[in-house]
């Protein structure tokens, strides 16, 4: 065996390493190129979940900047994220709308109760329309949208403090929300 | 306040651990400093433990101002599954994997008496390394020590209810005891080669864990393979999963080291690809733990996306095999022996061996891997699944079964022709075996036939061995553990190539009192009640089986729970278990009338499969025991001269 061979499973390595990268690089992209990307958020007539009398468009969400959030009781990530999004609620002035997507109402109702409710207005999406609209493939996501109805940013996966840090608060301060209480989330020493 | 020290013994461990690296690696002949580098190891085990008992604390008092506790837990839960919920998340379960790497790191001390201690203390500086590697991970990007102050719930969100069960308790510790347990091996090889001394003395050391780790492995995949059987509630136990894959790599990895590391201590030979099985096994415990953790891949296995965990496991790969294949590229070689066999020698049928496994390891890989390359390369998405790898692992077991057969009666270096008159009367029993088998299977299979056949084979040539070794009474643990796991590689496969084929299956709708056939038995169904458990309520299917003739009757009472915290609904299948067949019942949807949709398996020798791979970590561990691996005191060995150095 010539000396070089030995090299061999290094190149190997190297070579699964590269594709490992594309994979995680793939898989990372997280803040998915959505086609709404800076295009209006799309027009819709949804009912609220808590009466479904009420209906909501489009236009309610104008003039204030807010978050979409695509939740269901059936997706474990949202449950892990709920809690930050409580956190988001209660400490500071962004208007959350909640997307219940591809669920079942009495189910969504008793997760709210049970767990707390974070959105000023959650949206029944048990059909999963609205989500074809927003071209959501997987809960939970997220939408950033300005006062103006567009999407400035969208996330794929959970919220959790680091994203709020890194991502969302500084998107919120830019369009001028106000913070009344900066991230409490304390790590041990 | 408990969860802070928890955080400050992970850190201390993780202080001691740059400690025992540095000393370890860079003075490993100085004695003071030999002496420091095993007491940190010490120290690393003591506070990884103290961590995780921190964190079991937290659980058992439901401490939910944690975020992991509050994430997993609930008040609700039963004590065993709050203990057990420590490792059902990224984080506890890291910590898990810490305090295991600890615990083999402490096990390598305690029998480090054998070995020359500047080559233990080098072992120690690599695997102190690797911990501090790890423990970084847990303190900077997966700390499961974390508050959520002041918003505390007031209730946590519930161990996902797939994972509140017997199995999920022991599946993760047997696993990782596996996965990190191929450390040592690593660790040893990267010594051996670091120290340029690669001898059949060596070999002999890094069997003993190389078997404890495989077994370990063996039975954590068997587990988890036993647990998707009957609480994912599709009667199916294994489904090519890409985390199921990740812990199958490294154990085909490990199965060809056992076999390459049995021929270097023989025979001197095979050195360097032993070396690079040992770097390579740990390599995909570390590929494994990349992709379950980083969420390059999507599965029912995966923990939360987080792409900060995900860079820093593929640094940490990066520096981690890259450096050790470096090394192997620059030293492997040196002192290579040319020894000479034939192709009737145990040598050869090795080779065999050691060429399936890496094939095998190779197609795993590729249908793995393949699905990222696709989409990188398209965009597009695809799915490799059961035919792909039925397509290869369907000829392969057979060629390793063939090369099984022979394996009993062949001596080193070479076999004379005429001594292999046994295997062939045995080929001729199991292949009429084989032929009237094809009569009876329905549907009738002429892979099935021979899959049989080939393993009645292997059976009869190991059993006849093992009986001629017994009466001559030589038999060493180290065969006798051979032969069990052999049998034990018979049994399964006799299990997968019977259960994949001859089971049946009927999805009916089932009104009260209504009955159908199943494989010859006659099944009632006599209606759902509702039942309460600890954190649950269900709907329970009371079914009655009996022969047709109305004896030998018991009840199968499937459920389907909705989990109070968080509303899941989980089907809990009703199994039962027979060492021949298994009658698996799973409760559908209610449908209209008082009716149910019913799922309804009868799985011929299903168990076999379990049984088989169990069997065949018992011989991994059996072997272990053989005399030659007896604790050695180093007066014994006086000075290292007496252990040839290879180059």
């Amino acid at each position: 065996m010539s000396r070089a061979s030995f090299y061999i499973p290094l190149a190997v390595f190297a070579l699964i390493m590269g594709l490992g990268y594309i994979g995680f690089d793939l898989g990372a992209r997280n803040e998915l190129p959505s086609a709404l990307i800076n295009k209006p958020f799309p027009e819709f007539n949804a009912r609220l979940l808590d009466d479904a009398e009420q209906t909501v468009t489009r236009d309610d969400l104008l003039g204030k900047p807010a978050m979409v959030n695509v939740w269901a009781t059936w997706c474990p990530t949202c449950l892990s994220e709920h809690g930050e999004l409580m956190r988001i609620a209660a400490t500071t002035d962004v208007v959350i709308v909640g997307v219940n997507y591809k669920d079942r109402p009495d189910a969504a109702k008793q997760w709210l109760a049970q767990y707390g409710n974070p959105y000023d207005w959650v949206l029944d999406d048990r059909d999963g329309l609205l989500g074809i609209e927003m071209g959501v493939y997987g809960a939970p996501e997220t939408f950033l949208l300005n006062a103006q109805g567009e999407v400035v940013y969208k996330r794929v996966g959970d919220i959790n403090p680091r994203i709020w840090r890194d991502e969302l608060e500084p998107r919120f301060r830019l369009l001028g929300v106000s913070m009344s209480g900066d991230s409490a989330v304390s790590t041990a020493p | 306040m408990i969860p802070e020290f928890g955080n400050f013994a992970l850190t201390l461990a993780g202080v001691l651990a740059l400690g025992g690296a540095g000393m370890g690696l860079l003075a490993p002949r100085d004695e003071v400093l030999q002496r420091s580098a095993m007491s940190m190891v010490f120290g690393q085990w003591a506070f990884s433990f103290l961590a995780f008992a921190a964190l079991v604390y937290a659980f058992a008092v439901d401490d939910f101002s944690v975020a992991y506790v509050a994430n997993q837990s609930n008040t609700l839960l039963p004590w065993y599954y709050k203990v057990s919920a420590a490792w059902g998340g990224h984080e506890g379960s890291f910590l898990l994997w810490i305090l295991i790497m600890g615990s083999w790191m402490l096990a390598f001390c305690l029998r480090s008496s054998q070995y020359p201690q500047h080559f233990t203390t080098r072992t120690l500086g690599i695997l102190s390394l690797l911990n501090l590697g790890f423990i970084c991970f847990a303190l900077f990007t997966s700390n499961p020590f974390i508050r959520l102050l002041p918003l505390t719930p007031a209730d946590g969100a519930d161990l996902n209810p797939l994972l509140q069960d017997f199995g999920l308790i022991v599946h993760p510790p047997l696993l990782y005891a596996g996965y990190v347990g191929l450390s040592i091996p690593f660790a040893l090889a990267v010594a051996a080669l670091m120290e340029g001394r690669v001898d059949a003395t060596w070999a002999r050391w890094c069997r003993t864990w190389t078997n404890m780790a495989w077994a370990f492995l063996t039975c954590g995949i068997t587990l988890g393979s036993w647990w998707a059987y009957y609480e994912l509630g599709w009667g199916g136990w294994w489904f090519w999963d890409p985390v199921e894959n990740a812990s199958f790599m490294p154990w085909l990895a490990a199965t060809a080291l056992v076999h390459s590391l049995s021929v270097m201590e023989n025979r001197g030979t095979f050195k360097s690809w032993t070396l690079l099985l040992a770097i390579t096994a740990f390599s995909f415990s570390l590929l494994g733990a990349f992709i379950v953790r980083s969420g390059v891949l999507t599965s029912v296995h995966s923990f939360a996306v987080d792409p900060e965990r995900g860079m820093y496991i593929l640094i940490f790969l990066a520096l981690v095999v890259g450096g050790s294949l470096s090394l192997y590229a620059a030293r492997a070689g040196q002192g290579a022996v040319k020894v000479g066999y034939s192709m009737l020698s145990r040598e050869f049928f090795m080779l065999i061996n050691n060429v399936v496994m890496v094939v095998s390891l190779a197609v795993v890989l590729w249908g793995t891997l393949a699905p990222i390359g696709y989409e990188a390369l398209s965009g597009g998405r695809i799915s490799i699944g059961t035919p792909f790898f039925n397509a290869f692992f369907v000829p392969l077991g057979m060629a390793l079964l063939v090369a099984l057969a022979f394996l009993p009666v062949l001596n080193w270096k070479r076999t004379r022709a005429e001594t292999l008159g046994s295997v062939y009367q045995a080929f001729a029993i199991s292949a009429v075996l084989g032929v009237l088998l094809w009569f009876v299977l329905d549907p009738a299979s002429v892979v099935v036939a021979s899959a049989v056949a080939l393993s009645a084979w292997v059976v009869i040539t190991h059993g006849q061995q093992l009986a001629v070794r017994w009466r001559r009474g030589r038999l060493p643990a180290a065969y006798f553990g051979m032969t069990l796991a052999h049998l034990g590689f018979a049994m399964g496969t006799l299990g997968i190539a019977i259960t994949s084929t001859q089971s049946t299956e009927s999805d009916v709708r089932m009104t009260p009192s209504s009955t159908v056939e199943l494989a010859g038995q006659r099944v009632t169904f006599t209606g759902v009640k509702g039942v309460l458990g600890p954190n649950y309520r269900a709907q329970q299917g009371v079914f009655i089986l009996t022969e047709p003739d109305g004896s030998n009757a018991y009840e199968l009472r499937p459920e389907k729970r909705q989990y109070l915290a968080g509303g899941n609904v989980m089907t809990e299948a009703g199994i039962a278990a027979g060492f021949f067949a298994d009658t698996y019942i799973s409760l559908g949807e209610p449908l209209d009338g008082g009716a149910w949709a019913v799922r309804l398996h009868h799985k011929p020798l299903v168990r076999w499969v379990w049984l088989g791979a169990l069997l065949m970590a018992l011989g991994g561990i059996v072997a272990v025991f053989d005399k030659r691996y007896a604790r050695r005191r180093r007066k014994a060995l006086v000075d290292d001269t007496l252990l040839t150095p290879s180059s």
